[in-house]
């Protein structure tokens, strides 16, 4: 279904772009108007993180927002409850992005049940390989939603292979090594790099990791499906206000 | 798949995307490593002429006596190089990060012991070296701060969370993660993914082998109980591991009370009944969380317990009841501490004091032919500030005053 939408969207887009927000950071009601404004200037999907204490794999920005949140009171059910309103209202494909814990607290089965109950359409859960992942893949299976893998830079091939496999929807292909927002070099290296990913897999491919301006756009049209853009809205947020977000949004889009 | 990294339930690898090669590459460095009898003849070589291995037992004639129960002997890892067992594992981490052909090593420290015993390892060995620290534990633990830079580190504040140890491992990890081409992590426990929790138990290994031929050879008998404090778990661990097959050895871990039970008053994670299993820093464990799986603060005197999660294997351990845990308070171990430092002239680190103050709990009920073995991880000498303020001590307090009025008119 998610991996449709997207077929369907890239007929009439070169390149789909995809954000990212932090639920609770710095509100809940600031994620919604986020969502909002987001959604409005074009966005094609959108990842949902629900926060966590320890994200390991989040640079400063991500990782302070998910602190902040959590401060000011986020849990996960109010999470949910907000993701629920979320996909209530808009009408484009929601992921959450999470660490285990969060479902293994929660109960995996139990947790993605309840993301099929809300109309979330996948995740993306950093810290859990499939090799670790046997129940959150048949929960994610029994209810036709998209467990999404992230593809690096020091994948090995039969590697990117077995990712492929595990995953359903898109791909997450990380630009560089590294945690998120910082900066990256597009240049021939990842084209390379993006080239030997879509060798390894059908499903449509995500590239993140440092996207923030339309010429990292224009360098990922062609190469990829979608390009996301983390860090980079949520520092417009911090620096300039909910508001400038749209016009950021806006400004990417090619 | 490969691994087979679980003990029980607990352990695995939930490890981002990036690190998995870089996984893979460790496995293969610490299995070959462990198949290659010159890799152990090489590192004993090392620990017996860089520090002070094997380090003696110690029969606390005085500390017996006052009890009147139990024979008190005491395995004195304080007599490593930097002062504590921490050079057993960082010595071994050293020596693979040699065999993989890296040049730079990354670590986290809480009290500072770790780091300061990785910097050792890195001027050594010549390796570029960054250590992690929060920024809370830097303010407490300047001394330490002052040695790591001495020997070349670069010692980064953290300041993200709540400031403390399990901030400085996420750190570490973001750092591992972009540079593992020449980095190596040199965890400081026996938690994380697998191999570590494996990996510095083999290490730490060497405690218990040494101990269980010693306390034959010196009090005629294997002892009947045997007690280590736990934060992480690798002292443990390394004691633990020379007894595991002796049944009659009772295994005692000993966790940090703080000020007792309820959460955030302690880092007791198996003695009490206020943490659950949970996945954090890349392993399954028990964790002092909340409901929702997000990590809470955690209060010991001593900061090198103080860490919400407990090495998996310990964890396998307690539910299969081979090791006992018992939770020390912060005042019984200050206590504890004064009277070893008194009666024995050893100088035991808070954190080592936790066994110290269990051990005491115990030893006068137990009859005075049976025998009981302490664990000496570290030795306080070189945390004279944090001691200090632990006893309280107004001289110290004076000495200090007077010594940054000295700074200030300078």
């Amino acid at each position: 279904m998610l991996e449709q939408y997207i077929r369907d969207k890239r007929k009439e887009k070169d390149l789909l772009l995809m954000t990212h927000i932090v639920l609770g950071y710095p509100s809940y009601d600031h994620s919604m108007r986020m969502v909002e404004s987001m959604v409005e200037a074009g966005v094609d999907l959108m990842e949902l993180q629900i926060p966590f204490s320890e994200p390991m794999a989040d640079g400063s920005v991500i990782l302070r927002a998910n602190a902040e949140a959590l401060k000011s009171g986020a849990t996960v059910e109010k999470s949910l409850e907000m993701a629920e309103k979320i996909t209530a209202a808009f009408d484009i494909p929601f992921l959450f992005m999470t660490y285990y814990n969060i479902l293994y607290r929660n109960g995996v089965t139990h947790f993605v049940d309840n993301m099929k109950r809300i109309g979330i359409q996948g995740s993306i859960i950093p810290d859990l390989p499939p090799e670790e992942a046997e129940e959150y893949l048949a929960a994610m299976a029994k209810n036709e939603l998209c467990p999404i893998h992230i593809y690096t830079p020091n994948t090995s091939e039969e590697r990117l292979k077995f990712l492929g496999e595990k995953s359903e929807g898109f791909v997450y292909v990380t630009a560089r090594k590294g945690v998120t927002g910082k900066d990256t070099a597009f240049d021939q290296d990842i084209a390379d790099y993006l080239g030997k990913c879509r060798k390894a897999t059908d499903l449509p491919l995500a590239l993140g990791f440092g996207v923030k301006s339309r010429e990292d756009m224009e360098f990922i049209k062609g190469k990829a499906d979608i390009a996301v853009v983390g860090s980079e809205s949520i520092r417009v947020m911090e620096e300039q206000g909910v508001k400038a977000v749209g016009g950021f949004i806006k400004s990417l889009i090619l | 798949m490969k691994h087979s990294g679980y003990h029980s339930r607990f352990g695995g690898a939930f490890i981002p995307e990036i690190l998995q090669t870089t996984f893979d590459e460790l496995e293969i460095a610490y299995l070959t490593a462990k198949d290659d009898p010159t890799f152990w003849a090489e590192y004993m070589h090392l620990m017996g002429t860089y520090s002070c291995r094997p380090t003696p037992i110690t029969f606390a004639e005085n500390l017996t006596n006052h009890f009147g129960g139990a024979q008190i002997y005491i395995k004195r890892e304080d007599l490593n190089h930097t002062g504590a067992h921490k050079a057993n594992n960082v010595m071994g981490q050293g020596l693979l990060t040699k065999r993989m052909g890296k040049t730079r090593v990354i670590a986290e420290t809480g009290a500072g012991q770790h780091g300061v015993a990785t910097a050792t390892m890195a001027a050594k060995f010549g390796f570029d070296c960054t250590i992690y620290m929060g920024a809370v534990d830097v303010e407490r633990q300047r001394p330490n701060v002052f040695w790591m830079e001495q020997l070349g580190a670069t010692v980064v504040p953290v300041t993200d969370g709540s400031g403390t140890l399990k901030d400085a491992i996420n750190e570490a990890f973001r750092d591992w993660v972009t540079n593992m081409d020449n980095t190596h992590y040199a965890l400081g426990t026996a938690c994380g993914p697998y191999p570590f929790p494996d990996m510095v138990t083999w290490f730490q290994s060497v405690i218990g082998t040494e101990a269980r031929e010693q306390i034959q050879t010196y009090a005629g008998r294997l002892p009947s109980r045997a007690y280590a404090c736990v934060g992480g778990g690798s002292n443990a661990m390394g004691l633990f591991s020379g007894f595991m097959d002796d049944k009659e050895v009772e295994l005692v871990g000993v966790e940090a009370g703080g000020r007792g039970p309820g959460m955030g008053e302690h880092a007791a994670r198996l003695a009490y009944d206020d943490a659950s299993v949970g996945v954090a820093q890349g392993y399954k464990t028990y964790f002092l969380q909340d409901k929702d799986g997000q990590m809470q603060e955690t209060h010991s005197i001593s900061a090198g317990l103080d860490y919400v999660g407990v090495s998996p294997i310990l964890a396998h351990l307690h539910e299969t009841k081979r090791v006992r845990f018992e939770a020390a308070e912060d005042k019984d171990v200050v206590a504890a501490m004064s009277l070893t430092i008194k009666k024995e002239g050893l100088i035991p680190a808070l954190e080592t004091s936790h066994a110290f103050a269990q051990a005491f709990k115990e030893a006068p009920e137990m009859d005075k032919d049976e025998v009981i073995l302490i664990n000496q991880s570290g030795r306080a000498d070189k945390d004279i500030f944090t001691v200090a303020d632990a006893l309280k001590d107004p001289k110290w307090e004076e000495f200090i005053i007077a010594k940054a009025k000295e700074y200030s008119n300078a």
